[in-house]
């Protein structure tokens, strides 16, 4: 099984420097796209490879850049963001692939910038990632060193510098007009859409964000072709995924997998399946905005298509186990607190609607739980879903719960009969 | 009043950006580096460095959570109460250090040694329970290692 972004990743080691990077050919993509292609045909190659982006939404990768290509920018600089605020409860790949091959992003990131001719390039990099950032700060100095930063790369004319920002530490900046915001220096609020950033992003400049795993592919593809990408999946959307589980499984932990491997397969094969003595009782497939997924669904392939399919969506791809040890009620008001916590306070239906669930959910689990208020948690996920809010924040925070009041209520239920967590 | 030293060092993160205001973050970061927090009059020295409103400096510092506007320790315990920790049991070790240092989340030992603060996911859930100690990542934390892992930091 072909594992090219994980390949060069060794646990407990240092990730190749520069030279041992190289040597492995692992700037070649660069060489090819600088040298012998036309931006608009890495953008082509990248369309024709279907790459969906990894950082929850699933929007073509090739088709973001060329909506940016065609927007030349009032003083035709453009940027490129690479989206590591990774802050998803639940979610912990992207720091895999910073720490372990800080080369396979930059190599990408610069073919990225080639293909919509970006000027400048940012790593939006989360706070606590402090072993990433000394990682990525000697990684791109290395690039600058080897002539693949900074003026006429490689003889070729093009010319890109690349910054490193660490983030000062709010989930709302991995929003991409939030995070934008934030690198401007503001307050890390969303920003109305239209303009989207392609055409008016970072300093009012055209900008492509995208996330650290779908960067990660750009020099790959580069080298392999678009035909290579498609197979390595065992459904028909392109690549192999970063799957994770963390939970009470056996060997919790993060695997590189063909796009669309079986859940089961993951979760048994993989993880080793539950400990003893806990049982499975729900899945959220793709870090704590997601849907729970069921024991039923274990046969869905893990691909994009897959997960709607069953309900839920397949976002980072990182699963959280929900054990019968744990109570459903208290999971998820977990998530919830963490969403109401981290609502940057724009809009209404969120500022006011996240404390508002998290304060029934605190009812319940102290055992002031009521038979109405299992309506008006619906009525809330109602409310602040899809459309009712400024940005997806809130509608991705109802999504546990609105699955959660399917699949646990009679748990729900019980909180009530019995005036108290039957957990605890 | 910033130090010549703070000053240069905006100074730096300032010639990154088109213009002055968009380094708001990292001149605050600059002053928590080197006050371990960010004072009203922190505020209003890098406004009037950035050329801002003390109001518009102020709003920033305040959004972000790690940007302190109070004093923190000498060390910042900060745990993960997100869901892959609660699942693997967070609250035991939170229990097991906030007994041995007498604080709970949002304190400060009176010595100033240690203050302790909730912190969602830390992107470690596979090694949950996980928590950092300033700049120090630990996981698959069990209450028993807390009492040692606190005696390095003095
Ligand atoms: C509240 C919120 C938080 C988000 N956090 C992240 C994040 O931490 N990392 C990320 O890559 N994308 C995050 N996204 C998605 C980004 O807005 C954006 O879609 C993504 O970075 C685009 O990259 P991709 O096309 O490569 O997937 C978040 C979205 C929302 C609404
Ligand atoms: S939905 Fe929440 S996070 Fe998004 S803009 Fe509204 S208040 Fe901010
Ligand atoms: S939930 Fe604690 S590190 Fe992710």
């Amino acid at each position: 099984m072909e594992k090219p972004l994980t390949k060069y990743i060794l646990p407990d080691k240092d990730p190749l420097d520069f030279a041992a990077y190289s040597k492995e050919g692992g700037y070649a993509g660069v060489d090819k796209a600088l040298k012998q292609m036309a931006p608009d045909e890495v953008t082509n190659l990248v369309k024709d490879s279907t790459l969906q982006g990894r950082g929850g939404a699933g929007f073509p990768t090739g088709m973001k850049w060329s909506l940016t290509l065609k927007n030349p920018g009032g003083s035709g600089l453009k940027y490129l963001i690479t989206n590591a605020d990774e802050m998803e409860p639940g979610a912990f790949k992207d720091r895999y692939l910073l720490e372990g091959n800080p080369h396979q992003l930059i190599s990408g990131m610069i073919i990225a910038a080639y293909a919509i001719q970006a000027q400048k390039a940012y790593i939006f990099l989360r706070w606590a990632y402090k072993k990433a950032e000394v990682i990525l700060k000697k990684a791109i100095d290395e690039a600058y060193k080897a002539g693949y930063l900074g003026n006429n790369i490689l003889g070729t004319g093009y010319s890109l510098d690349m910054y490193l920002h660490s983030s000062a530490g709010r989930y709302i900046c991995g929003e991409e007009t939030a995070l934008i915001n934030s690198l401007e220096g503001k307050r890390g609020l969303p920003r109305s859409k239209p303009p989207f950033p392609g055409t008016s992003g970072l300093f009012g400049q055209p900008t492509v964000v995208n996330n650290v795993e779908t960067l990660s592919w750009i020099s790959h593809i580069v080298e392999n072709g678009a035909d290579w990408f498609k197979k390595l999946s065992l459904t028909g959307e392109g690549g192999t995924k970063i799957y994770g589980v963390s939970g009470r499984v056996k060997k919790p932990g993060l695997w590189e997998l063909p796009m669309g491997t079986p859940l089961r397969e993951v979760l048994m094969d993989y993880a080793g399946g539950m400990q003893d003595g806990y049982e499975l009782r729900g899945i959220i497939p793709g870090g704590g905005s997601t849907d729970f997924m069921t024991p039923d669904h274990l046969d869905v392939p893990l691909d994009f298509k897959g997960t709607v399919s069953a309900g839920s969506r397949l976002g980072t791809g990182t699963m959280i186990i929900l054990d019968d040890k744990t109570c459903p009620v208290a999971f998820i008001k977990n998530l919830i607190s963490f969403f109401s916590a981290e609502s940057c306070g724009w809009c209404t239906p969120c500022r006011e609607g996240l404390p508002w669930t998290d304060k029934i959910l605190q009812a319940f689990e102290e055992g002031r739980g009521k038979m109405e208020y299992l309506d008006t948690l619906s009525f809330h996920t109602r409310y602040m879903g899809p459309g009712n809010t400024f940005c997806a924040h809130a509608p991705g925070a109802m999504e546990p719960l609105q699955s959660g009041l399917k699949y646990f209520r009679d748990d729900f239920i019980r909180h009530i009969h019995e005036k108290s967590c039957p957990w605890r | 009043m910033l130090s010549p030293h703070e000053k240069e060092e905006i100074q730096k993160e300032i010639a990154l950006y088109p213009y002055a205001q968009a380094a708001c973050i990292d001149a605050l970061k600059v002053v928590q580096e080197h006050r371990g927090w960010i004072s009203d009059e922190a505020i209003r020295d890098v406004a009037e460095e950035l050329s801002m409103s003390v109001t518009e400096v102020d709003s920033i510092a305040t959004f972000y959570t790690r940007l302190y506007r109070k004093p923190v320790g000498r060390n910042v315990i900060l745990i993960c109460d997100s869901v892959s920790c609660m699942v693997m049991g967070y609250e035991t070790v939170y229990k097991r250090i906030s007994d041995i240092l007498s604080i709970r989340f949002g304190e400060t030992t009176p010595d100033g040694r240690f203050t302790l603060l909730p912190i969602s996911c830390l992107g470690d859930c596979d090694h949950a329970p996980s928590l950092m100690i300033n700049n120090d990542l630990y996981h698959d934390i069990a209450p028993e290692q807390v009492q040692t892992l606190l005696d390095r930091y003095k």
